[in-house]
């Protein structure tokens, strides 16, 4: 016998689910009652002479309102619900284990902070919450666990986050659900939940070449990004230390939060948000860093928030 | 009853050659050339479809390559959404009907009318050499950067294509608001009409307000293509959501063009096959003016998963919540109408029903994809698939062939078989409930759509789903051999078959040229019955 429900692996599912199990009950209840009279009308009401006609009636205003207020009600406490477990999905908790992702034709690439790197297969612990942190190289793809009940839009430009928190040790199905070209359906993987004394097993097994914020830095010395961006505040660019997630004002006035989106965007379009104080002097990078060098640079920015002297010398 | 005879002269005797043809003013027979053109395109996506199926009843992508099954659904969807679905219901029954049931001798612009049929045939061999021509693989949503960037198909082609026929979509829509304003009979006040201009009235709106975004859209998408603007890809400073907003900001209320229509004409078939009055009048005319503007302020919930900020997609849920609420009055109120209703259990009533029930089960799963939480999860899989094909052939193409039935006798003068109708009525819904009620839960499961192979725990699921297509299939060929059959060896069906009332039903079958001998006054409400009818039939 196929599986005619999917597995539940994530905290969230539950509540999808059961949401789900509202609305089946809804529809089924609609849906019968509809068929119901419209099943017995037809026999009842079976026009019996050739010349029959209806009664005249013409409609009436409590019915109306009746089958107008009552479905508008009904309709109000789903949005409400649906909405709230959109909000538990929307937000992920503070403390989470960030792994990068990047999309492209055809294929998932993952990026651990400790090093390691995987393609189309994700190995996460169970019981913590995962936050990830997703771009695409090319098209738009959709990252989609439907175990999780967990999907978005991978988008080119962007850094979207996805959170999930598995329940349950497994492999479950990893699909892209946004149409990507030739090969679409072959742009699936395998998300690996594991114990956590496995998962730290894993991940020592793994990284080679040292942390993804250790190789930002050595990108950050191989750019040259070192030159001007000094952590003695003397540099002809803004200090890094500590920025990130610091809000910055701009040479217009404005302010912007320094995330992800914003390093990225001043790394391959420095004149578009110059910090006040500072000449727009920077070079782009656009073209001479791939996405995921795009990332390491990204999480040593944020990696220098917390030890401001560990600094590229 | 009395000996029927087919009028002395109609318009079908009105001239023979392809001239008198092809260059037709008269709204009926440019109904008829359209009836021909949407057949064509509805023929040829539907070879797509069985292609499709084929492919997917075993999990590996084993018949066509990934490539050719990217091209057949991408064919499938152009030409079932812009040169069939959009275009039916009033090409075909409103070009024929709406000047009829108004009492008007034709459309407004009779010439305008004809420009829109070769409008329309010219993109729709565009659409067609584009795709045959090496195919597209966009699929019909076009989604940038994919289509301005990677795809190396016949993008520009097919987008010009369906950009030529917008213009047609917008003519018609223009034409019968100006004849519903101007061209109204003596005494056919607003809230006469029957419902089925009403609906016809608001789609019309909808493709002229909205025809117009979709153009300019496919215009960007080509810019980008050819000049590589940076509209939507990021990579020179493009924003491929905005692509997304423009496309459903037309593309959803599309969907209301499609089964607008379609409501319109169950209400018909509803009144006529109950023989009373419908339930709430007005309830059901407003309704579709309501679905008509709201329909405009819901493109974004195609968007939850896409990118879109928490709380626009909180405004785009509750919208959509709202939007469904028209949709429901109407259902309960044709529903109403049953009660004490001369209830006839002949072809047209049989399509109603199966209109009713279907669109009821796509309008509540259309509460799922409402509740964001629930959305994020079936988005992109087979569910969102399977509703919108209830929607949109459960419930735009029942309600077109039930029409098709109920009026056939009046566009044709001629009764088809009506054992043979009822029993394909029926395939068409056995077939079409194996074909999609499987993929709502293969949807929940997780299978994504547009995937040329899958996981082997869905095959059951979606062998259900190919058997039921084949069933489908055949359900839709057998109308056209009886009624084929019909125009040379149907019974005549003399004025009023169906002992109904309406207009149209008081002229001969098929109507003269100028529809009526004398232009009626009329002193009475839509589906005003009296104590008794006598039906007309031979």
């Amino acid at each position: 016998m196929p599986p005619l429900f999917p597995e539940r692996a994530s905290t969230i599912a539950a509540r999808v689910d059961a949401l789900y199990f509202f609305l089946l009950a809804i529809a089924i209840f609609f849906g019968l009652l509809i068929a119901g009279l419209i099943v017995y009308y037809a026999v009842k009401f079976h026009r019996r002479s050739p010349s029959a006609v209806g009664a005249r009636i013409h409609g009436g205003m409590v019915l109306e309102v009746t089958w107008t207020v009552v479905p508008l009600l009904i309709t109000m406490v789903i949005f409400v619900w649906g909405a709230s477990v959109y909000f538990a999905m929307a937000h992920p908790p503070d403390e989470t284990l960030n792994i990068y992702v990047v999309g492209k034709q055809w294929m998932w690439k993952f990026q651990h902070l400790d090093g390691q790197r995987e393609i189309n297969e994700l190995h996460v612990p169970v019981g913590r919450a995962v936050k990830l942190i997703t771009t695409s190289e090319d098209v738009i793809h959709d990252f989609f666990v439907p175990a999780f009940r967990v999907k978005a839009d991978v988008l080119p430009g962007r850094y979207v986050t996805i959170w999930f928190q598995p329940t349950r040790p497994g492999r479950y199905h990893l699909f892209c659900a946004e149409y990507c070209g030739t090969r679409h359906s072959g742009m699936i993987g395998e998300v690996v939940v594991m114990e956590p004394n496995e998962y730290e097993t894993w991940l020592s097994g793994g990284a080679a070449e040292g942390s993804l914020a250790s190789a930002g830095a050595k990108l950050f010395q191989d750019l040259a990004c070192n030159t001007c961006h000094r952590p003695d505040a003397q540099g002809r660019g803004p200090m890094l230390e500590g920025l990130f997630g610091k809000t910055v004002t701009l040479q217009s006035g404005e302010t912007v939060t320094v995330d992800e989106a914003y390093v990225r965007e001043s790394i391959l379009t420095p004149s578009a948000k110059i910090t006040a104080g500072f000449q727009p002097i920077m070079p782009t990078f656009q073209g001479l860093v791939t996405e995921e060098q795009l990332l390491a640079l990204i999480e040593y920015v944020k990696s220098l928030q917390a030890q401001p002297q560990v600094t590229a010398k | 009853m009395s000996t029927v005879l087919l009028p002395p002269r109609h318009y079908l005797n009105d001239g023979y050659g392809v001239r008198s043809w092809l260059l037709t003013r008269d709204h009926k027979r440019i109904a008829l050339l359209y009836l021909a053109g949407v057949t064509f395109f509805f023929f040829i996506g539907g070879a797509m479809a069985v292609l499709i199926r084929l492919e997917l009843a075993t999990p590996p992508g084993d018949l066509v390559t990934d490539e050719t099954y990217n091209k057949l659904f991408t064919m499938h969807g152009v030409m079932m959404v812009f040169f069939f679905l959009i275009p039916v219901i009033p090409s075909v029954l409103g070009n024929f009907l709406v000047p009829i049931m108004i009492g008007a001798k034709d459309l407004a612009f009779p010439k305008i009318n004809l420009l829109s049929w070769y409008i329309y045939v010219v993109g729709g061999l565009f659409t067609l050499y584009a795709l045959i021509s090496g195919g597209l693989d966009t699929g019909w949503t076009f989604y940038t950067p994919f289509s301005t960037v990677a795809s190396t198909t016949n993008v520009i082609p097919a987008a010009l294509g369906i950009f030529i026929t917008g213009f047609s979509s917008i003519l018609t829509g223009l034409n019968f608001i100006v004849t519903i304003h101007r061209m109204r009979a003596p005494g056919m006040t607003w809230f006469r009409m029957p419902l089925f201009l009403w609906s016809t009235y608001a789609t019309s709106l909808i493709n002229v307000l909205g025809t117009p975004v979709i153009a300019i859209t496919i215009l960007l998408v080509a810019a980008e293509r050819v000049f590589h603007f940076g509209f939507f890809n990021p990579a020179v400073g493009g924003d491929p959501v905005l692509f997304q907003h423009l496309f459903w900001f037309y593309s959803h209320p599309a969907v209301y063009i499609m089964v607008l229509p379609a409501m319109g004409v169950v209400s018909e078939l509803v009144a006529a096959g109950c023989r009373k009055p419908v339930f709430g009048y007005s309830f059901v005319a407003f309704a579709s003016l309501a679905i008509a503007v709201l329909g405009f302020l819901v493109w974004g919930h195609h968007m939850f998963v896409a990118g879109e900020s928490v709380y626009s997609a909180l405004i785009f849920s509750i919208l959509s919540f709202l939007v469904a609420i028209p949709s429901a009055v109407k259902v309960f109120n044709w529903t109403a109408t049953m009660y004490q209703g001369a209830v006839s259990w002949e072809t047209p009533m049989l399509y109603a029903y199966g209109f009713i029930g279907l669109f009821t089960i796509g309008g509540l799963t259309g509460l799922f994809l409402a509740a964001i939480g629930v959305d994020v999860h079936v988005t992109d899989t087979y569910f969102i698939i399977a509703h919108f094909h209830y929607i949109m052939v459960g419930g735009t193409i029942m309600g077109y062939l039930g029409g098709l039935h109920y009026w056939w006798p009046k566009m044709s003068g001629r009764l088809y078989n009506e054992g043979l109708a009822k029993l394909s009525a029926g395939i068409i819904f056995i077939g079409f409930n194996l074909t999609f009620f499987p993929q709502f839960v293969v949807g929940y499961l997780g299978m994504p759509r547009r995937y040329h192979a899958y996981p082997p725990e869905f095959q059951v699921l979606n062998v259900l789903s190919s058997a039921g297509a084949s069933i489908l299939g055949v359900g839709y060929l057998i109308p056209m051999v009886y009624l084929m059959w019909s125009l040379r060896y149907g019974r005549l069906a003399g004025s009023n078959p169906w002992g109904a009332v309406g207009l149209e039903w008081t002229t001969s079958s098929p109507p003269p040229t100028e529809n009526f001998t004398e232009t009626p006054r009329v002193t009475w409400d839509a589906y005003e019955y009296p104590a008794s009818v006598e039906t007309d039939v031979a």
